[in-house]
């Protein structure tokens, strides 16, 4: 028995472990996705999250533990985001054509989820703290956090808020696309990426190369703009 | 694919001493992200390892951000006491924003989907 709980305190303190719950949580969450359907509401990366922190409860590891094995898979967004320069790369002359169209677009989408967001909050009495933390909620969560951190709110909390914010988008996205009947996927894609940061940009390739693309580019777009637009709306409000 | 792998952390790499040179407000992987695609269209086309490894990453981009997102257990607190204030915001906040951008491009770029159609 106690060669046990030493091989247990062993396996724990490695990141095999978080490594392999992490993978095996993503692995169920996109079985169970499939088998509903492939609704957004079960999006495979919010089932997973829940998976993850159940089973992180029921074992008694807290999350710093956690993180020490998974940050080898969340070293990963990086290289990631670069390589999104190869989709945008390949649909670049689309993106030449339609660019002022797309600035404005961006900076439009911009203001609207910040000041959207700053209003409800505090018309609904949250707290100055949630109003900070939720205001980059569009934004892709490594700029999202360091907005947060700049103008006062709490970077992990942003840090989570944001994949909800894209959860959501990627359930709502679909379907105001149909009652608007907007059918181009250039124009479906960066309105995702815009609103709904990685997780549009991952659905988005899902429908489309030229979705997809058009995804990453205002993903990087709105995080760029953001971080300097953000800071100066909060300020100009007096939050 | 490893030469693929190289590049894109290259680029990652110079995407944050440059951030951290210049103390940009943004994060170094974007600055990458804009250095690969200055490099693809120096070089006119992509490398096929830079393609591979680039594909390879983005068909599981959804996977990359689940480390992230259990971080969420640790404000539980705060989520608790300001839940529906957070997710009536997030939900009605996110639809605004995208029927905003939806309708505006939409407009805007009329012109250029209807050529894109006709091709």
């Amino acid at each position: 028995m106690n060669d046990l709980s030493t091989l247990w305190v062993y396996l724990s303190a490695s990141p095999i472990m978080s490594i392999a719950v992490t993978l095996a949580a993503f692995l169920i969450a996109s079985k169970i996705n499939r088998l509903a359907g492939g609704s957004a509401f079960l999006h495979p990366v919010i089932v997973a999250i829940a998976l993850i922190v159940a089973f992180l409860t029921l074992i008694g590891m807290n999350y710093q533990q956690y993180f020490e094995g998974a940050q080898f898979i969340h070293f990963l967004l990086g290289p990631a985001t670069v390589a999104l320069a190869v989709p945008l790369y390949d649909h670049l002359e689309r993106v030449k054509q339609m660019f002022w169209p797309l600035i404005i677009a961006c900076v439009s989408g911009i203001l609207t989820a910040a000041l959207s967001t700053i209003a409800l909050v505090m018309g609904m009495g949250g707290s100055r703290e949630t109003v900070l933390s939720l205001t980059p909620k569009s934004v892709t969560s490594p700029i999202a956090m360091g907005i947060a951190e700049k103008i006062g709110g709490y970077p992990s909390l942003t840090a989570g808020l944001v994949l909800v914010t894209g959860a959501i988008g990627c359930v709502i996205g679909p379907l105001l696309f149909k009652a608007l009947n907007i059918k181009d996927h250039s124009v479906q894609g960066f309105t995702m990426g815009l609103a709904a940061h990685g997780f549009g940009t991952a659905q988005s390739f899902a429908v489309s190369s030229v979705a997809g693309a058009f995804a990453g580019l205002a993903m990087g777009l709105t995080g760029m703009l953001s971080a300097f637009i953000l800071p100066l709306v909060v300020r100009f409000l007096g939050v | 694919m490893l030469f693929g792998l190289l590049v894109l952390l290259l680029c990652q790499f110079f995407g944050e001493l440059i951030v951290r040179y210049l103390e940009w407000p943004f994060p170094g992987p974007v600055v990458g992200m804009v250095l690969l695609l200055v490099g693809l269209m120096i070089n006119g086309g992509v490398p096929t390892g830079v393609r591979q490894a680039s594909e390879g990453l983005l068909t599981y981009l959804a996977l990359l951000f689940v480390p992230a997102g259990v971080g969420l257990m640790v404000h539980y607190q705060l989520i608790a006491a300001d839940g529906i204030v957070i997710i009536t915001t997030l939900i009605v906040s996110t639809a605004v924003t995208l029927l905003v951008t939806g309708l505006v491009l939409n407009k805007l770029a009329a012109k250029h989907i209807d050529e894109a159609e006709h091709e």
